[in-house]
């Protein structure tokens, strides 16, 4: 861990590891029921990857709004979004945050500033620009924060977007979320070699870090320092955040063997876990002892209990949600 | 209190309006604030609303629909503005799989009001990338609007009614319509979307259309009424929600449909119109309906083919004949177009 960690406090420290635990623990319990065939709907988690969505909404209140893609359970659960109406819409119930018209794919949670995601690759992009490009014009203070994946920067909407927020110089950070593969594609088979996908950001005009998305430390530090460059005035920043997709692309399985990428690889990556490596380093330093940690683990799976209690307790939509909401009056 | 304007004045004072009335709305698009001002629609905007309400754009169609839906999330109300309809199909993911989706699949948190100004192309040997108007592409998909004004009076009060609609609306704006002129009033008012109007009456056939393709209509009509066949014209105005009441009544009475589109016959407006005839009232039908649309290409750019391309005033009569059982040879019917075939008057004098 950086030297800086020891300007957190106790109390900081522990709530990033209750972020990356509580996400961790909800995407474990998804996958363990997904074979029940009862949540009907593609899921991708964020297990291996909760550093990033921890360190980052860490320092966003519900003023500031996220936008994500596929993969938002941990981006959704960090910003503080309801965990009962998540997993009620992913069981496609009434009580789920789009009354189960939409799925894990397509989160919101307005009232803790989760402005929506929406699967498409690329398209939560010029959205969040948009986000951010009126928030500026109407001179509030929100910063706009949107995640995606290393794939997203091959879209040429990600360029067209970028070059927007830096020509008008937008209160926006850009997270890319670099975890090598776009479904069974390896970055090499898409992008040229040696050009570092936070260079396409430098050469929009943008400040642009790298950084490691494995620790949470790490990641709340770049955070902090895009924030300062967005409050002067010379946003907006693009972060790559380099990290690792434990599970398959999409669903709950392990898919080390089928070819793409090897056990090995994935071993390495697995000791760079960023939950383990940073509990080591919490309990090492005597911020956190054995029984707090359980007692944070009890706590968490009590909510995550309740929770999918209450998702699968909950109603259906009636057929009269079929045809509701298609236009606004 | 009216008094005539052409209808890009008619676009432009809507445009004018709705940023008085509404500090939220702002208009964008490639040439928005040009000098030629989007063939007059937007003249003088910027100077008045300043740059950051009258916005020109980087050439990134598909991120600025995104930015425009991104800002209508947080209360802005967007207009955006396409010289050409071929230009938005880089925008398609945004304005399909976002705009139109985002308030169902968002199960009404959220709402896009967004106006999406897409002038279709025509003359001048504008051809097959400068010409495109896909009108039932749009009218196709849930969540959507659109809306295709023919005469100045609607074109201010259909805009107008877009840019207060909560959702997102396709505004088709025909070229060969701006320099038409018509009576407009100098105040703010609304003309509602989803409702189609009778231009003309009649008891023998009804045409159904939209655009410029109610002017070649009523070309037609004038010369049908000399020998004595009385069509009823009902101009649709918008395309979604479709007002299906006004055309199934008035084939009730007629018992004749002629639906004259603006685009390929296969998978208009067209199809739409005669399947809701054919499905709700077939035993009102005295005649197999007919769709007069363009042929299966694309719209060629030689004066030559352009000429041979675009159905007009005399293929309406033709087939309308043919419905009446009535005989008539091309050398009865006159041209009923001034000048050159390939623009709508002498005032078009091209390029673009």
């Amino acid at each position: 861990m950086t030297e800086s960690s020891c300007e957190l406090s106790p109390e900081l420290l522990k709530k990033l590891l209750y972020e990356m635990l509580y996400i961790r623990l909800v995407e474990e319990e998804i996958a363990m029921v997904y074979p029940e065939q009862e949540m009907r709907c593609p899921v991708h988690l964020s297990i291996g990857q909760e550093a990033i969505a921890a360190g980052i909404c860490a320092h966003l209140s519900p003023e500031d709004v996220v936008l994500s893609n596929h993969r938002s359970h941990g981006h959704y659960l960090a910003k503080g979004g309801s965990l009962r109406r998540m997993i009620a819409e992913i069981y496609g119930r009434k009580t789920g945050c789009c009354n189960g018209k939409s799925g894990s794919m397509h989160l919101i949670d307005l009232s803790q500033g989760f402005l929506g995601a929406v699967p498409i690759v690329g398209s939560c992009i010029p959205i969040a620009t948009g986000v951010a490009f009126g928030t500026k014009l109407k001179k509030q203070d929100a910063i706009t924060t949107v995640f995606f994946g290393d794939g997203t920067v091959e879209e040429g909407v990600f360029h067209e977007s970028l070059n927007f927020a830096s020509l008008k110089k937008l209160p926006i950070v850009f997270i890319c979320e670099n975890n090598f593969f776009s479904v069974y594609s390896p970055l090499s088979v898409r992008q040229p070699p040696g050009r570092e996908i936070c260079s396409l950001a430098k050469s929009h005009g943008i400040e642009s870090f790298q950084g490691d998305g494995n620790n949470v430390l790490e990641v709340y530090q770049l955070m902090k320092t895009a924030i300062e460059i967005i409050r002067s005035g010379n946003g907006p920043v693009f972060l790559e955040l380099k990290t690792y997709r434990w599970r398959e692309h999409c669903g709950p399985d392990y898919d080390n063997n089928i070819g793409y990428r090897t056990e090995d690889e994935f071993n390495a990556w697995k000791k760079r876990c960023p939950i383990e490596t940073f509990t080591d380093y919490l309990l090492s330093n005597k911020i956190l002892d054995q029984q707090a940690l359980q007692d944070m683990t009890r706590e968490i799976m009590k909510i995550v209990e309740e929770s999918f209690r209450f998702a699968r307790e909950s109603p259906f939509p009636g057929p009269e949600i079929l045809m509701k909401d298609i236009y606004r009056s | 209190m009216t008094r005539e304007l052409h209808l890009y004045e008619a676009i432009r004072e809507a445009i004018d309006q709705c940023m008085q009335d509404d500090p939220s709305v702002y208009i964008f698009g490639l040439g928005v604030p040009d000098p030629k001002g989007i063939f007059g629609t937007t003249l003088g905007l910027q100077q008045k609303f300043g740059r950051d309400r009258v916005m020109d754009m980087p050439c990134a169609e598909n991120a600025m629909t995104g930015v425009a839906i991104g800002s209508a999330l947080v209360g802005l109300r967007p207009i955006i503005t396409h010289q050409r309809v071929d230009f938005a199909l880089l925008s398609m993911d945004q304005i399909v799989n976002q705009a139109a989706k985002w308030h169902y699949m968002f199960s009404g948190q959220k709402s896009v009001p967004l106006v999406i100004r897409m002038i279709i192309g025509r003359g001048w040997g504008q051809g097959p990338q400068h010409a495109q108007s896909l009108e039932s592409w749009f009218a196709h998909i849930p969540g959507l609007k659109v809306v295709a004004p023919t005469t100045p009076y609607d074109a201010k009060g259909l805009l107008i009614a877009s840019v207060r609609d909560n959702n997102p609306v396709i505004f088709f704006e025909h070229r060969w319509l701006h320099n038409i002129s018509g009576d407009v009033p100098k105040e703010s008012y609304t003309v509602p979307i989803g409702k189609g109007k009778i231009v003309l009456e009649g008891t023998d056939v009804t045409i159904v259309t939209f655009s410029y393709m109610v002017l070649e209509s009523m070309k037609a009509a004038e010369f049908l009424k000399e020998r004595g066949i009385h069509c009823e014209i009902i101009d649709l105005r918008t395309l979604r929600p479709l007002d299906t009441e006004i055309f199934l009544s008035s084939v009730q009475k007629t018992g004749r449909l002629v639906v004259v589109d603006n685009d390929w016959k296969t998978g208009g407006i067209g199809a739409e119109i005669v399947s809701t005839v054919v499905e709700n009232n077939i035993q009102c039908l005295k005649e197999p309906p007919q769709r007069i649309g363009f042929p299966e290409c694309p719209s060629p750019t030689s004066p030559a083919l352009s000429v041979i391309y675009y159905p007009r005033a005399k293929d309406i009569v033709k087939v309308i004949m043919h419905v009446m059982r009535r005989e008539i040879s091309d050398s009865e019917i006159p041209s009923m177009h001034a000048g050159p075939l390939d623009i709508p008057d002498i005032s078009f004098t091209g390029p673009f």
